[in-house]
């Protein structure tokens, strides 16, 4: 069975007085353990697709299957229940809560997990652990202007694993970062796809960061022009290593002023 | 969401802006502070009323002469010449009546020695000192016998003491002369300050009515009568006494009243309800001062709302409902309003203690107003927490992740 599902989904939004017809019919099924990078040009569809798969929007028409259950009629706060545990977010922007621990931000979706069953210390004790995955157990207590960008974004990513979700979408998630770093962070993607079978959906519109996944779909006009599997995959650790040891990259690109300021945050 | 993580929520983010979030607060603070200072004030001031009254004595009821008129014309108040001793003897058989005190009033100049003095004389009876709970501080107040007897016997009041003979002499058993007429002190009354309608009450000689109606003014009535019911409930006594007063004087049912009856309820209303009315109109105008503050939290949470507007979508995107968002909000603005509420209190005590100490007014503070400023502070976070809150609750979440 297909972690994801759609049949003839069409999403169509008035801005203004303008018609835009975001979605077009698209069929399409992604399985457990594939990872999928979709490109496009921009308003070619993916970012609407991506919100619709992220269960952020609902489609005009059509229908969503994830997991098996039909999610493009659920109500609003059933959506935000599927957020939380079925999927993780990784934005371009990071978006991490500035003036709070890279542990407490780990720590937020839990928050909104079921009325706070959890005890402080397991919501600890699981936040450490998911810091732990991305290597960053060391920077807990970093607030988000201490972190690189590549740290803030590997947080970012523990963030989305917190919740142990079926799927991690992430929207442009090296768009900000250096080549570098971006490999660093695709290398991450591609250890949680292969290490723990989670389904990744990567949407870039760099066709190199899109020859790290498995599976290309390239959008056009609101239809999937495009659906190949990768035949030459790249593999971020092999090209880690082949880079000369550029030691301290992330720190280079700590702001020089140690000052707190709001760089890197959301609030 | 439970409540409490809500709230761990909501305290997180308002630590995460400190200053702002005191700045936020200091309206709430100023304005629950000023409601508290000028409720205290009020109440202080209606509370000083409550104790002259007391002190008065609280089942006193005063029957003036009326009004009368002479060929249409109306004399006013207490130049009625039909209020008399009879009356009081009859009002003596009222119902519910404990003491009665016969009053006829006069003037004049005392001398003692070389010392002068012109001050009131009030005529009254033996019960005058239970009906006004005012004793004599020494001596002794006179005796039906020398009531009978129209004996010219007076009890100073204290400043007159003070006056003719001094400080801490006792002029018990000395003479005085009262309109070239000698009197023998018998004793001086307890000081008691002022009245409730400011009069200083020890400026004042006691002698038996009979004494001011026959030896200094030749008159046949009585100026006044002065009762104390059993009990507190003065309301129907009065009623009594005044039916029992105009079968005395024989008034037919179209006849107005030729006297007064008053309970002191009825004296001390009227300055009571000057003091409410200034008591009101205080706090109204400290009410204004919470109002600001409640918008202040308003105008904060929506610059709130606005910048916070990627945070909230990043919270929507991870799994928060709007209703989680709107509690959120709202929880803040609670926060914010109670806490200042808290800390209002704490001012609003501070304000009463300084004007007690530094101005000497007295004030009192009801002991409903902590929950009265909470409650106040927790509706004014709720009201005016609601429509940002909402505003944050219902951003679309693509819309507000996009946010720049």
């Amino acid at each position: 069975m297909p972690v994801i599902s759609v049949r003839s989904l069409v999403k169509t939004y008035t801005v203004g007085e303008v018609i835009v017809r975001a979605l077009r019919g698209v069929d399409m099924d992604v399985e457990a353990g594939e990872f999928v990078s979709v490109t496009g040009p921009s308003g070619s569809g993916k970012s609407t697709l991506m919100h619709i798969f992220g269960c952020l929007d609902r489609p005009t028409s059509g229908q969503y299957f994830l997991d098996g259950k039909d999610v493009s009629r659920m109500s609003k706060d059933e959506l935000a229940a599927v957020r939380n545990k079925k999927i993780g977010f990784v934005f371009q922007g990071f978006n991490l809560l500035s003036r709070t621990t890279a542990l407490d931000n780990v720590e937020l979706p839990l928050l909104y997990n079921g009325g706070g069953k959890l005890k402080a210390a397991e919501r600890h004790r699981r936040a450490m652990a998911a810091l732990g995955a991305v290597n960053l157990g060391d920077r807990a207590h970093h607030y988000p202007n201490q972190l690189s960008g590549g740290q803030q974004q590997r947080v970012a990513i523990a963030r989305s694993l917190i919740n142990e979700p079926s799927i991690i979408l992430a929207d442009e998630p090296t768009g900000n970062l250096d080549t570098r770093t971006s490999i660093e962070v695709l290398g991450i993607f591609q250890r949680l796809n292969k290490e723990r079978g989670i389904t990744i959906v990567l949407i870039t519109h760099e066709h190199d960061i899109a020859e790290y996944g498995t599976r290309l779909i390239r959008f056009r006009d609101g239809r999937i022009q495009v659906d190949s599997p990768i035949t030459r995959r790249r593999d971020a650790e092999e090209e880690l290593a082949a880079l000369p040891p550029a030691d301290d990259v992330d720190d280079a690109n700590i702001p020089a002023d140690p000052a707190p300021s709001d760089h890197g945050g959301v609030a | 969401m439970s409540i409490i993580m809500t709230l761990r929520i909501a305290v997180k983010a308002l630590n995460r802006n400190k200053l702002r979030t005191v700045l936020t607060m200091l309206g709430m603070i100023i304005g629950v502070g000023a409601v508290i200072a000028m409720v205290a004030l009020g109440r202080g001031a209606q509370s000083t009323i409550e104790e002259q009254v007391k002190s008065a004595g609280t089942n006193m009821i005063n029957i003036n002469a009326g009004n009368f008129s002479m060929g249409g014309v109306r004399q006013g108040q207490g130049m009625s010449t039909r209020l008399m001793p009879e009356d009081a003897e009859a009002i003596r058989d009222v119902q519910g009546v404990q003491y009665v005190a016969a009053g006829s009033n006069s003037r004049g100049q005392i001398i003692a020695g070389n010392q002068n003095w012109n001050t009131r004389i009030e005529g009254t009876d033996v019960d005058f000192p239970y009906i006004r709970n005012w004793h004599p501080k020494s001596g002794s107040f006179f005796t039906p016998h020398d009531v009978r007897a129209a004996q010219k016997v007076a009890v100073l009041g204290s400043i007159v003491a003070d006056t003719l003979y001094g400080p801490d002499v006792d002029p018990t058993g000395e003479i005085i002369r009262i309109r070239n007429q000698p009197f023998r002190v018998i004793g001086v009354m307890a000081t008691r300050g002022q009245s409730a309608t400011g009069q200083d009450q020890d400026d004042v000689v006691f002698t038996p009515y009979t004494t001011v109606m026959k030896k200094l003014e030749g008159r046949q009535h009585l100026n006044s009568i002065t009762v104390s019911a059993a009990t507190a409930d003065t309301a129907p006594v009065a009623e009594a006494i005044r039916e029992t007063l105009r079968i005395q004087h024989k008034l037919t049912s179209g006849d107005p009243d030729d006297f007064m009856v008053r309970t002191l309820e009825d004296m001390a209303n009227l300055r009571t309800e000057t003091t409410r009315t200034m008591t009101t109109l205080l706090a109204a105008i400290a009410g204004v001062s919470l109002l600001v503050g409640g918008i202040g939290i308003m105008n904060i949470m929506l610059v709130s709302v606005t910048e916070r507007t990627r945070e909230i979508g990043l919270r929507l995107a991870i799994g928060a409902r709007s209703k989680d968002v709107l509690l959120q909000f709202l929880v803040e603005a609670i926060v914010i309003s109670l806490f200042g509420g808290l800390l209002g209190i704490a001012l609003g005590f501070g304000l009463s203690e300084g004007m007690e100490r530094m101005l000497e007014w007295p004030t009192s503070i009801p002991t409903n107003a902590i929950g009265m400023a909470f409650g106040f502070a927790a509706a004014t976070g709720v009201f005016f927490g609601f429509y940002p809150a909402r505003k944050a609750a219902q951003l679309d979440p693509i819309e507000a992740l996009r946010f720049e």
